[in-house]
């Protein structure tokens, strides 16, 4: 059961490239499909409480899962079997980066994908626009805070718990309309 | 200590990451690279490039590196880098584990209640301002370039704007859209 678990996310974290999401899929067909330990539902819920929370998405899947599987020995088989491939595999790279990185084929090489990097990050700000429900009443938000992050160099750690005592007053606002 | 300083780093950015790898890389940019000038914005891009073509979550990725980028730059021994880069990636998911073991027991009482409801809500839309924020601090002359007319400038804006296209509108996959900038950029700057 443990080591079955360890598999399974060792098998997540180790065949995705490109973010949490792109785990997704995997997971579903890993979890819910191949090894039946949950159902649809519960993985539904369980996918959108960990992309509430705090964290690593996929660190927060595994999380869930392995507690509710194997309690806290399961949490600890699920958590480092996401993660080892990972930081075993981004650590060869980084010491072998280091020794290649003045080679000329290298440089000329990351001066075609430091760009290309830039725009990656920029992409998804538009698409995550769309998915958080970013609209004409609410749109200064999002401008607010990256101007804050950028012109003045605001810690993005105080905005977000500006954002979390605003959202608070909002929800009991809100909640007390509805009442 | 700078490792002690990884370590309490890499928690704090952690527990305030919310929606995804993308949020957590405009933290990572700010104390890394604003606050505690670890390393240049050029040497963090190198490593988002590398943490989005390898396997694994991009958090943990981007982690992993910058721990040990940021020790090997003090001019520390590689093993000692090894352990910023554990430090690093075990500080950055431990809060949010014990944050959810917690959550996960109220999970059924505290699901719809109103409040947690509009914070949340408030929460999703800051992180796309957050991470704007980081694309436009990656902006810079060691990555694009002198601004005006001269070969790098004007390849790096047109490979940024292709990129932009291809995976906004046709989701092309950043390995492919990654790997191809690389080949332009050796086959532009070879000749």
């Amino acid at each position: 059961m443990y080591a079955q678990l360890f598999v399974s996310f060792w098998k997540i974290g180790a065949f995705t490239i490109g973010g949490g999401y792109v785990m997704i899929p995997l997971m579903e067909q890993e979890l819910v499909d191949r090894r039946k330990w949950l159902s649809r539902e519960d993985f539904m819920d369980y996918l959108s409480l960990s992309q509430a929370m705090p964290g690593v998405f996929a660190v927060n899947m595994a999380t869930c899962i392995g507690k509710r599987l194997g309690g806290m020995r399961g949490v600890v088989c699920a958590v480092l079997g996401n993660i080892m491939m990972p930081i075993a595999l981004i650590l060869l790279l980084a010491v072998f980066f280091r020794c290649f990185r003045d080679n000329v084929i290298v440089e000329r090489v990351f001066m075609g994908l430091r760009p290309a990097v830039v725009a990656l990050i920029a992409a998804p700000v538009f698409r995550m626009a769309k998915s958080a429900k970013v609209t004409w009443n609410n749109f200064w938000i999002p401008v607010v805070a990256a101007l804050l992050v950028w012109l003045l160099g605001v810690s993005p750690v105080l905005v977000i718990l500006a954002a979390i005592c605003g959202g608070l007053l909002y929800g009991w606002i809100t909640a007390k309309k509805q009442s | 200590m700078i490792l002690l300083e990884i370590f309490w780093t890499f928690l704090k950015i952690g527990i305030f990451t919310f929606g995804g790898g993308y949020s957590m890389v405009a933290l990572i940019q700010n104390e890394v690279v604003e606050k505690h000038g670890w390393m240049s914005a050029q040497e963090f891009t190198d490593i988002l490039a590398i943490s989005q073509m390898t396997p694994g979550p991009m958090g943990i990725n981007t982690a992993t590196y910058a721990g040990y980028t940021a020790v090997v730059n003090n001019g520390l021994p590689m093993w000692e880098g090894v352990v910023g880069s554990l430090l690093a990636s075990f500080a950055v998911i431990l809060l949010p584990v014990v944050a959810m073991l917690i959550v996960f027991r109220y999970l059924s009482k505290h699901k719809d209640n109103p409040v947690t409801e509009g914070m949340f809500r408030v929460l999703r839309v800051t992180v796309v301002g957050l991470i704007a924020a980081a694309a436009l601090l990656l902006l810079t002359e060691e990555s694009f370039g002198v601004p005006g007319f001269n070969l790098q400038f004007v390849v790096s804006m047109v490979l940024f704007a292709a990129v932009f296209w291809l995976s906004y509108r046709h989701r092309v996959s950043p390995i492919i859209l990654i790997a191809a900038s690389g080949l332009v950029g050796l086959v532009v700057y070879s000749i």
